[in-house]
């Protein structure tokens, strides 16, 4: 006797914007008709925090975890107890997506030290006898465009291109080890639409040695509040080359990079916790000498 | 043997001497059908506007009568003519229909045809290119994906641990595949690949999509290494390919996913062929995001770079114009590869891929784009790492250069589709701008069409000449355009001053391949456009060049191009016989078989028309065709020899003295000691003075019996024979019949040439046709003694054949048939008694070998008969001009009479036996019906005559073949003669045939 449970969502992207509704069916199929204590449907979203081990101890981590920040919790009655005939039944379902009192609905975002994640859950209760049924399924939270969810950003005087220069000179390192080198650039902006490609472009004017490889990496900055105070990791999302073996000189070669969905989303400062992202211009040398230019970015979605 | 002796009276007509036919001379068959060779102006149906163009049509009439029918039907190909246009004028009328159809859509570009039609196919170039660009060096391929069937555990186990781990290992290796390097031989990487392709397909098939995109990364991996350069090319094609299925494995579905709902109906339905976004659904679109954002993450960039042009076409599901916005943004990103080989092929899979997806809206502007972008990094390629790279590979400059040819080519090709003029004159500039501009310079010139290029040619010849590095090599630039200026001719005022710039430099080139290339390019463009006497120096300082140390001996093949276009493209071929440097140049080929094939190159293009009586060229032809039939051997094969014969019968058909016969007959003498070896060659000589001495009436017959050689498995000699007769022919045409004692020994030796030839002839068949023409001819000039001799030839040849073919009935009947008649003109040699020939064609039919069942013997006695009738006349019913026949020798002297009678009624017994011997079936009724019919009409209707035409009635009617019809419209019309002749013995007859 299998009884299959399924909740499809009506949107294929599964892309949702706060106030929308939740819209979808619960399929449930069985072969033969059975008895049910009552089918219930659950909405959850929460922020999921874990404290790094490089900042506490491992044991600390494991009991220090903050505790989730739970951001919506809607549980809606389906059905009461009953009888479902054999067959597929669909039970069409809407709801809307409000938030909990004083809590917003952030982007989806999985990070490794933060995860903000939506679901809904289906519950079948069954008699004693026999076993409960459960399915979930995740759905996403974006932003309506133009929406800003951190207000203290300052979005104006970013717009601007930023132009960028390295050379030996400019190296915090100062000149040890790097090989004679100009490396003009531009970046269109640092204040990103997510749904947009990073933009610009380097020229290598001039360099000693033959450039291995240019790449841009991407970074999240993620912040952690938690009783010793404020944890702050920076790991890599994506590592994508732009320049492949010596490039050509005085040409220049397109910055342009794709923010990946779900471990990228507009950069949000809260009280507990700080999502930030930043952009590493990385050139490696023949030599296995690497040069690296940080430029944090504000993400926003319009 | 009694029964059968019969006393034959001969019938003489007195009629035919006042029912003479008239006779006119006709050109063409009288029965054949009218056809309309006039050219009607007919309308081309349909909107397109008229052109004023007409299209030829030849319009059958139509004809009722079954005989023209059945003539037609004789005749397929001019019935083909009749019925149809003809298919090259009909080619023409499309193509006028499209012409105006493109004038008329030219200006709107929305219903322009695909620009790029006019490109060389993709396929095309891939064999190319994999035939080019090999090695056999040793390639490594990295892959995780390959099979390895024959994996041996080469480890003993010896520690748990080590079980454990091997285990681990195995697991691994199955689950992610671990990453191989391997080293394998040209064959073997490409049979990897290959197998790597199928992996993809069974994987996509087999819903791994993860997989196959692995696996398309993985591939694009491989095209940033070039580690044997070499190959590159051949690995850009082979990876390339894997990747186009991989394009269209996702394309096609996400296709299926995309089944739309038409506003209106509730079905899904498959996407029409140009949909747009707006109809394809969100799940569609979302899995195809998916797909780019899964490539936007790939780490490296060739890859990435190259996965996303093969999904390029995929754009289009998400909106319409990414795809064209994609295009130009790939086109900058290709900066970013270092190695610009790397990047050049880069940018030739996205102008390939870039032109298969875009629609005829789209902007091309990427495909300039792309070239301005490899322009940009030109440099680069004598820079640092390409030297360093070079150096380790041990490969030159030049050579490398050419690896990137197939894709520059490509993408200019590309460009030039869509490119005006401006945009040749700003590349020229670039060119310009640079010191080491041959590699784009070289591409510029076999990329655009060649009128443009014609158009700058000395432009270009000055960049050519100042771009002296050491990347395309000088002489390759120089062939380059020598290829394009002879497609197209630059403009006439700077003709004279290109070509002796350009051969100021060709003819300083020391290595011979190197002159030979560039020389082979730009002869044609010489022969096209310059008078003799420059092919002339040309020619020789080709031979000044090749001549030391044998150089023409690794130059064969161009020098066999380089005589082809000479003298195809040549319009006078005395001159260039007679030019000193041309027959020297013939000289180099020292191999005997390129001689031949030269020669024979050389002898058949020369045009049909054209005659020589010029002995320097009749000696240059001679030489020319001793060299072909100096070739031929015992083994020769049959088709060789065949075809050298008719080459030489071609040439000697034009060598044409005119007027002056003995040296004609003097060529053909020679011609007959030079050409001994080919039958073909003699049998034309022949036929040849046979035409000198005949008229016009025989020329017909000649012609009739030219074709029968032509198609007859003749042999060569019947050529050479041909004309000899010509010229006999010839001669009694100018001399108007009447011989003087020069002109009368002329065709005499004539005859006599043709009488001893023809013994010289295999083919007994040939042999038997041309003494029979022979003998006509001769009878023709008045030459009754060579006459006789060649008639007795045949019959003395006639017993002892041996070829199946010159044996076989269908073949005898009509001869002798044609012999009979012609012995009829022929006047009894006074030496031999009378009707000595047609005793002695008697005596030898009878004793060849008949087959029984047919009864030609029988047939043809009964045409005997008719013969003798016709001589028993006292006026024959034709005549030779000025040969007096048998019957104003003999004045139809009754002693003459009676001979015939006499013989006529041997053959009459004759057939008699031969009936009975037949026993009784159709063909007996047959002969015995034809027997009765000169019986009756032929004889006088004496008592024991009219009996045995009774009995022959009654036999053909017995046992029920005869054909009633015919008997009956017999009877019917000996009625009505016997009535009109008023003969009562056959009105007696008639009144006794029953039916």
């Amino acid at each position: 006797m299998a009884i299959s449970l399924d909740i499809r969502l009506k949107r294929a992207d599964k892309i949702y914007c706060e106030e929308d509704n939740v819209t979808g069916v619960i399929v449930i199929s069985s072969n033969s008709d059975f008895k049910h204590e009552g089918i219930t449907l659950i909405m959850e979203g929460s922020v999921n925090i874990q404290v790094s081990t490089k900042n506490v101890g491992i044991i600390e981590a494991f009991y220090n975890s903050v505790k989730p920040i739970q951001l919506i919790n809607l549980t809606c009655e389906v059905s009461g107890a009953g009888r479902l005939p054999s067959g597929t039944t669909e039970i069409p379902f809407e709801i809307p997506l409000k938030s909990k009192a004083n809590r917003v609905l952030y982007e989806t975002y999985h990070g490794v030290y933060v995860n903000i994640g939506y679901g809904l859950r289906c519950d079948i209760k069954r008699s004693f006898l026999s076993k409960d049924l459960q399915k979930s399924q995740q759905f996403l939270i974006q932003y309506r465009p133009g929406y800003n969810a951190c207000p203290q950003l300052p979005l104006r005087d970013k717009r601007t291109p930023v132009n960028f220069e390295l050379s030996p000179s400019t190296l915090s390192s100062g000149r040890t080890g790097a090989p004679d080198f100009l490396l003009k650039g531009v970046i269109d902006t640092v204040c990103c639409n997510i749904s947009k490609p990073f933009k610009g472009k380097l020229v290598l004017v001039k360099c000693a040695v033959p450039v291995r490889s240019i790449e841009l990496q991407l970074v999240r900055v993620e912040t952690c509040g938690c009783a010793e105070g404020y944890a702050r990791e920076a790991t890599e999302i994506q590592n994508i080359q732009i320049g492949d073996g010596d490039a050509p000189q005085n040409i220049p070669i397109p910055i342009y990079m794709v923010f990946p969905r779900l471990f990228t989303c507009p950069t949000l400062i809260t009280t507990n916790f700080k999502l930030e992202f930043e952009v590493n211009i990385v050139v490696i040398f023949q030599d296995d000498h690497l040069i690296t230019n940080n430029f944090p970015i504000v993400l926003v979605r319009e | 043997m009694g029964e059968n002796s019969v006393e034959w009276n001969i019938l003489m007509n007195p009629d035919y001497k006042l029912s003479r036919l008239p006779r006119i001379e006709v050109a063409e068959h009288p029965l054949r059908s009218f056809t309309v060779r006039e050219r009607i102006p007919r309308k081309i149906i349909g909107s397109a506007p008229s052109t004023g163009r007409t299209t030829p049509v030849s319009t059958p009439v139509p004809s009722t009568d079954p005989l023209t029918m059945a003539l037609k039907q004789l005749d397929p190909l001019s019935e083909f003519v009749m019925q149809e246009i003809d298919p090259l004028s009909k080619m023409a009328a499309e193509m006028d229909l499209c012409d105006g159809q493109f004038l008329k859509t030219a200006s709107s570009r929305d219903s322009e045809e695909n620009p790029f039609d006019k490109m060389e196919s993709w396929t095309s170039r891939k064999a190319r290119i994999l035939s080019k660009y090999t090695t056999s060096e040793k390639l490594t391929i990295i892959t995780s994906f390959l099979s390895e069937g024959e994996k041996v555990m080469v480890k003993t186990q010896s520690t748990a641990v080590d079980k454990v781990q091997h285990r681990l290992k195995q697991l691994d290796s199955f689950e992610e595949g671990s990453q191989q390097k391997l080293d394998l031989f040209q064959a073997e990487y490409i049979s990897k690949i290959d197998q790597l392709n199928n992996e993809l397909v069974s994987s996509w098939n087999t819903e791994q999509r993860v997989k196959a995109l692995k696996i398309a990364i993985q591939c694009a991996k491989l095209l940033t290494d070039t580690d044997v350069l070499p190959f590159y090319p051949s690995k850009f094609v082979l990876i390339t390919d894997i990747l186009d299925t991989f394009g269209k494995l996702v394309y096609d579905r996400l296709r299926v996913k995309a089944n739309y709902i038409k506003p209106g109906s509730k079905t899904p339905i498959p996407l029409p062929e140009d949909f747009t976004p707006g109809m394809v659904p969100d799940a569609a679109k979302e899995t195809c995001l998916n797909w780019f954002y899964k490539i936007a993450s790939i780490r490296e960039l060739v890859p990435r770079l190259y996965v996303e042009i093969a999904l390029l076409k995929s754009y289009n599901f998400i909106s319409t114009n990414e795809c064209v916005d994609s295009l130009t943004r790939i086109t900058d990103m290709i900066h970013g590869i270092g190695n610009p080989l790397v990047a050049v092929y880069a940018r030739c899979y996205l102008c390939k891929t870039g032109i298969s997806v875009s629609n005829k809206n789209s902007d091309y502007g990427y495909l300039f784009g792309n070239f301005t972008g490899f322009l940009d990094s030109y440099q680069h390629l004598y820079s640092r790492c390409v030297k360093a790279e070079l150096d380790a590979q041990h490969m030159p400059l030049s050579t490398y250069v050419t690896l990137y040819t197939p894709a520059l080519d490509f993408i200019l090709e590309a460009v030039a589709c869509r490119a005006n003029d401006s945009v040749l004159a700003d590349m020229l500039n670039i060119c310009k701008q640079y010191k080491n501009s041959s590699l784009i310079l070289n591409t510029i010139m076999s990329g655009f069409k060649p009128t443009r290029i014609a158009e700058r040619a000395m432009e270009f010849l000055e960049t050519i000449i100042e771009s002296s590095d050491d990347g395309i090599p000088l002489y390759v630039l120089l062939r380059t355009l020598g290829l394009c200026i002879t497609v197209c001719p630059p403009p006439t005022d700077q003709r004279k001053q290109i070509l002796n710039i350009v051969w100021k430099h060709v003819s300083s080139f020391i290595k011979p391949d190197e002159y030979i290339a560039c020389a082979e390019a730009w002869v044609q463009f010489v022969v096209l456009h310059f008078s003799n006497r420059e092919i002339n120096t040309i020619l020789g300082d080709i031979i000044d060049h090749m001549t030391p140390q044998r150089n023409y001996e690794k130059h064969y093949n161009e020098l066999k191009i380089i005589i082809g276009t000479v003298v195809a493209h040549n319009q006078d071929f005395e001159t260039l016989l007679i030019m000193d440097n041309f027959l020297p140049l013939v000289d180099l080929f020292q191999q005997e078989s390129l001689r031949v094939e030269v020669c024979k190159n050389i002898l058949t293009s020369t045009s049909s028309e054209f005659k020589t009586s010029d002995p320097v060229i009749t000696n240059a032809l001679m030489f020319l065709c001793s060299v072909l039939h100096d070739s031929v051997n015992a083994l020769t094969p049959e088709d060789e020899y065949k075809q050298i014969g008719e080459i030489l019968c071609s040439v000697i058909r034009r060598v044409d003295y005119g007027r002056d016969f003995e040296h004609q007959l003097n060529f053909y003498v020679e011609a007959r000691g030079a050409f001994s070896n080919i039958d073909v060659v003699l049998a034309e000589l022949v036929q040849t003075f046979n035409n000198l001495m005949g008229n016009q009436n025989m020329l017909v017959l000649i012609s009739v019996n030219v074709n029968t050689w032509h198609y007859l498995h003749s042999s060569v000699i019947v050529n050479q024979i041909k004309q000899v007769n010509t010229l006999s022919v010839n001669t009694r045409q100018v001399i108007k019949g009447i011989h003087t004692r020069k002109s009368g020994d002329f065709v005499r030796a004539c005859a006599a040439y043709c009488f001893i030839t023809i013994p010289s002839i295999v083919a007994e068949k040939t042999r038997l046709e041309l003494y029979l023409l022979s003998g006509q001819v001769a009878l023709f000039n008045q030459c009754l003694g060579q006459a006789d001799a060649c008639f007795q030839a045949a019959l003395a040849l006639l017993p002892e054949l041996e070829d199946v073919s010159a044996k076989s009935e269908t073949f005898l009947v009509p001869y002798i048939r044609q012999f009979l008649s012609t012995l009829l003109v022929v006047p009894d040699n006074p030496e031999r008694g009378v009707l000595n020939l047609l005793r002695n064609l008697l005596n030898v039919m009878a004793k060849l070998e008949w087959n029984k069942a047919n009864c030609s013997l029988g047939i043809l006695y009964v045409s005997c008969l008719d013969l003798l009738s016709a001589m028993a006349q006292e006026d024959y019913v034709y005549q030779v001009d000025k040969v007096e026949s048998n019957d104003s020798l003999y004045g139809s002297d009754p002693k003459f009479i009676q001979e015939i009678n006499a013989l006529c009624s041997i053959i009459v017994r004759e057939v008699l036996n031969l009936l009975k011997d037949l026993g009784i079936c159709r063909r007996q009724s047959q002969i015995a019906t034809e027997l009765f019919l000169r019986v009756v009409v032929r004889g006088v209707s004496s008592k024991s005559m009219l009996v045995l035409a009774m009995n022959l009635w009654q036999l053909s009617m017995k046992h029920g073949y005869a054909d009633v019809k015919y008997l009956e419209r017999t009877r019917d019309y000996l009625k009505s003669r016997s009535i009109a002749q008023n003969n009562t013995n056959l009105q007696q007859l008639v009144d006794m045939l029953v039916i």
